[in-house]
């Protein structure tokens, strides 16, 4: 489990852009065995400016493996941005980044 | 005696009425939740596009041309299918994905505070060709766009 995070300002707008490790299985799919694999997928995504909710987001499996995500927010160069998913087997993870 | 069973024939029926019709309900209770940043969970779980729409609280949303669906035509890869929903308009407070054709349609819902760009952009997995839909909540209002994405290869099975 590993979160890429980097946030750029351009013109007062935080370009933020992240990658995370997460298998985000469907619940769909079946093994070599042909049981079915378990649904497990990031269920929650929160991301913060300076300690502040801007963005929360909520997502189902049809989000691809190892999720893509990219917003902006208005920020300024050396604001602290985080973002921290869970998933639907209550596990998760965050990452820090400062703008640049 | 005949009309005694017919009254019981329609109690009986009148019944199960009631029993679809608290089944039809369900999307809106995901609704109530979801709407007070509660617990959305359910709402992934629809497994069609009408409650998937009523579940977010955009059956109802118009069609408009400002939202803007940056998107492949083709992918040929349904696995990984980069998607970005933007709009000029003021005041969004969510956008939400579809994937209409998707065994559980409902793909991503992003709540917009002040401060966030009305703009969201990730990847989906699309099982097979299907329309993308966008949805664009600002003041209270649900506005709605959408492309179709032909698939070449599904991105959902095994």
């Amino acid at each position: 489990m590993a979160i890429k995070l980097k946030a750029k300002e351009k013109k007062g707008v935080l370009q933020i852009k992240a990658l995370m490790n997460h298998p985000m299985e469907t619940g769909q799919r079946k093994d070599s065995k042909g049981e079915k694999i378990p649904a497990h997928y990031i269920s929650d995504v929160v991301i913060q400016v300076n300690d502040k909710d801007v963005i929360t987001a909520n997502w189902g499996a049809s989000i691809s493996k190892n999720p893509y995500l990219s917003v902006e927010v208005a920020g300024k160069k050396g604001d602290k941005v985080k973002l921290s998913w869970t998933d639907n087997k209550g596990e998760s993870d965050s990452a820090e980044a400062e703008a640049g | 005696m005949k009309r005694r069973t017919f009254l019981q024939g329609t109690l009986t029926a009148s019944a199960a009425g009631l029993a679809a019709g608290a089944g039809l309900l369900t999307p809106g209770a995901v609704m109530a939740d979801g709407h007070g940043g509660g617990d959305m969970a359910a709402a992934f779980k629809l497994d069609n596009y009408a409650a998937a729409m009523e579940a977010i609280g955009a059956k109802d949303a118009a069609e408009s041309g400002d939202i803007k669906i940056k998107a492949p035509e083709i992918a040929e890869n349904g696995a990984v299918v980069p998607v970005t929903i933007s709009t000029e308009m003021e005041g969004v407070t969510q956008i939400a994905m579809v994937v209409t054709e998707n065994p559980t349609p409902l793909a991503a819902v992003f709540n917009m505070t002040e401060g966030a760009q009305a703009m969201a952009s990730t990847r989906l997995k699309m099982g097979k060709t299907s329309d993308m839909v966008a949805v664009v909540t600002a003041g209270d209002k649900s506005f709605m766009a959408k492309q179709e994405i032909k698939v070449t290869i599904g991105g959902c099975g095994g």
